[in-house]
């Protein structure tokens, strides 16, 4: 069924009594092409384009729990290009452009918001470093802009301007950026790749490879065995458990990271902004509540929460940057499980088993890269050689020392 | 979370700092495989999701390094001993 204006009308006058699910429940058949392992918005996008741009329409999405329960629904929706780095720019600009047609390309409201992002910065050096960032930003083609102070105070005029410690000297704007309504990306994903054959089945945990010959030719799941000519991973948070069952020690670790929504108020942050002195991002969800996140909690976790000095630390960040949401009452908080790799950057490689496949270590970066990511593991597990924007994304650059290191701090997995 | 520290008792997680893995050792240099084995111990994790040993400090208080034994997937901590006697 198509959504339009039309659609709705119809639906309206039969008294909303005639629509269908957005996508099949689909039934476990015993073989596939290729098998995705994770009903998050990477794994679902992957096999959208695995249908839609390489017309390989014999795949299954497998789902521990329901689609989008993972770090889909859990992240703070921001989508945005503003990086440095040779190997990540035309990756996430290739993201953001896909972001910029995703709706009409699923026929599905998305709620995608170009209302835009500031990160600010707060002293001489941040600044050098911001147009240096900016200036990358523009030579590849992306809008970037250089706010001032007076520029900011404008647009932000109720931020601590002039706080003692950390006064706001301006800000890297980036206007295309902004944020998307995080479930809708994944049931308009569903929903497309529904229509174009995919299987989605929920509820359907992988528990081991079945292998033949040495060699892995389909999963042992939940709701029984599986053949399949290629399997891709996309289960970020997860990714080492499911990589050790194929024998794979990765470089990544697994961490929490929080995410906070306050109590709707009308309407007041315009834009996305970042903090330069703290860590802290915050923007306004359109049911007015405001929707912010911080550092990860720092150790090791798989239990989707985190702990209070954290929560305390985002919290004393915002008011740092924004004194007057000092009144406003925190609704709700969460944790989520990140991939975070030992450079802060993803990885979108073949293993060394043949037809294992893997996508995993976005750190807390991994929403905005959800069409991107999609896009470029569909291409690979179809042609079996890497996307062009994703080539840098290789498992093997810990080993080579080509590491994509955004932040300049060198081998940890607590970068971002 | 609060761990019980062996000299200071049972005090809050802000008063530590988390290192990692307990289990990773500096390889020697000397070994023929050395460069593997150094990549090994720098990037590769067991990222285990349940009992996981690994090293916090004490920063705001006795400055001690503590091998902790925790479940990361309840956050409870089930043994705390000085790196000093367990060696790291």
């Amino acid at each position: 069924m198509r959504y339009s204006i039309f659609t709705l009308l119809r639906q309206a006058l039969a008294g909303h009594r005639g629509w269908r699910p957005a996508w099949r429940d689909a039934v476990l058949k015993p073989t596939y092409d290729v098998l995705i392992i994770g009903g998050g918005g990477h794994g679902l996008a992957t096999a959208y384009y695995l249908a839609k741009v390489h017309g390989i329409t014999n795949v299954a999405v497998l789902e521990k729990n329901w689609i989008g329960s993972g770090n889909a629904g859990r992240n703070t929706t921001i989508i945005r290009s503003n990086y440095l780095l040779p190997g990540n720019v035309p990756f996430y600009e290739l993201s953001m452009q896909l972001w910029e047609s995703l709706e009409q390309e699923l026929n599905y409201n998305a709620m995608v918001s170009q209302r835009g992002i500031v990160n600010l910065f707060h002293s001489d050096a941040q600044r050098d470093a911001a147009a240096r960032r900016g200036n990358a930003m523009r030579m590849h083609g992306i809008d970037a802009e250089l706010l001032d102070t007076a520029a900011v105070r404008r647009m932000l005029p109720f931020l601590d301007f002039d706080n003692a410690r950390f006064p706001i000297y301006g800000g890297l704007w980036q206007g295309r950026g902004g944020t998307a309504r995080h479930d809708a990306v994944v049931w308009g994903y569903a929903r497309a790749a529904s229509e174009l054959g995919v299987d989605i089945v929920q509820n359907c945990e992988v528990t081991g490879f079945v292998r033949e010959g040495g060699q892995i030719v389909g999963v042992q799941t939940t709701r029984g065995r599986v053949q399949a000519g290629k399997i891709g991973m996309a289960v970020a948070g997860n990714t080492s458990r499911l990589a050790q069952m194929a024998n794979l020690r990765l470089p990544i670790e697994s961490h929490v990271l929080q995410a906070f929504v306050s109590e709707a108020i009308k309407p007041v942050v315009p834009c996305v902004i970042t903090f330069g002195a703290g860590h802290f991002y915050v923007s306004q969800s359109d049911k007015g509540g405001l929707v912010f996140g911080g550092d990860i909690d720092g150790y090791n976790s798989y239990a989707q929460r985190g702990n209070l000095p954290t929560v305390e630390d985002v919290c004393e960040s915002g008011m740092a940057l924004m004194p007057s949401i000092g009144r406003v009452r925190v609704l709700r908080s969460w944790g989520g499980v990140m991939d975070m790799s030992m450079d802060g950057s993803p990885i979108i490689d073949r293993t060394e088993h043949e037809r294992l496949y893997l996508n995993a270590g976005w750190c807390y970066g991994g929403f905005k890269a959800t069409p991107a990511s999609g896009w470029c593991f569909s291409h690979l597990i179809a042609q079996g050689t890497p996307h062009e924007v994703a080539r840098a994304y290789r498992l093997d650059r810990f080993a080579t020392g080509h590491l994509i290191d955004e932040k300049g701090m060198g081998a940890q997995p607590n970068l971002h | 979370m609060r761990i019980q520290c062996p000299y200071c008792g049972e005090r809050d997680l802000v008063e530590f700092t988390y290192l990692g893995d307990a289990r990773c050792r500096r390889p020697d240099p000397q070994a023929p495989d050395a460069p593997t084995q150094f990549f090994a111990a720098v990037y590769l994790r067991d990222n285990p999701a349940g009992a996981h040993d690994e090293l916090w400090y004490h920063t705001s208080g006795c400055r001690s390094w503590l091998s902790v034994t925790r479940d990361t997937g309840t956050h409870e901590i089930s043994a705390v001993r000085l790196v000093r006697d367990v060696g790291a």
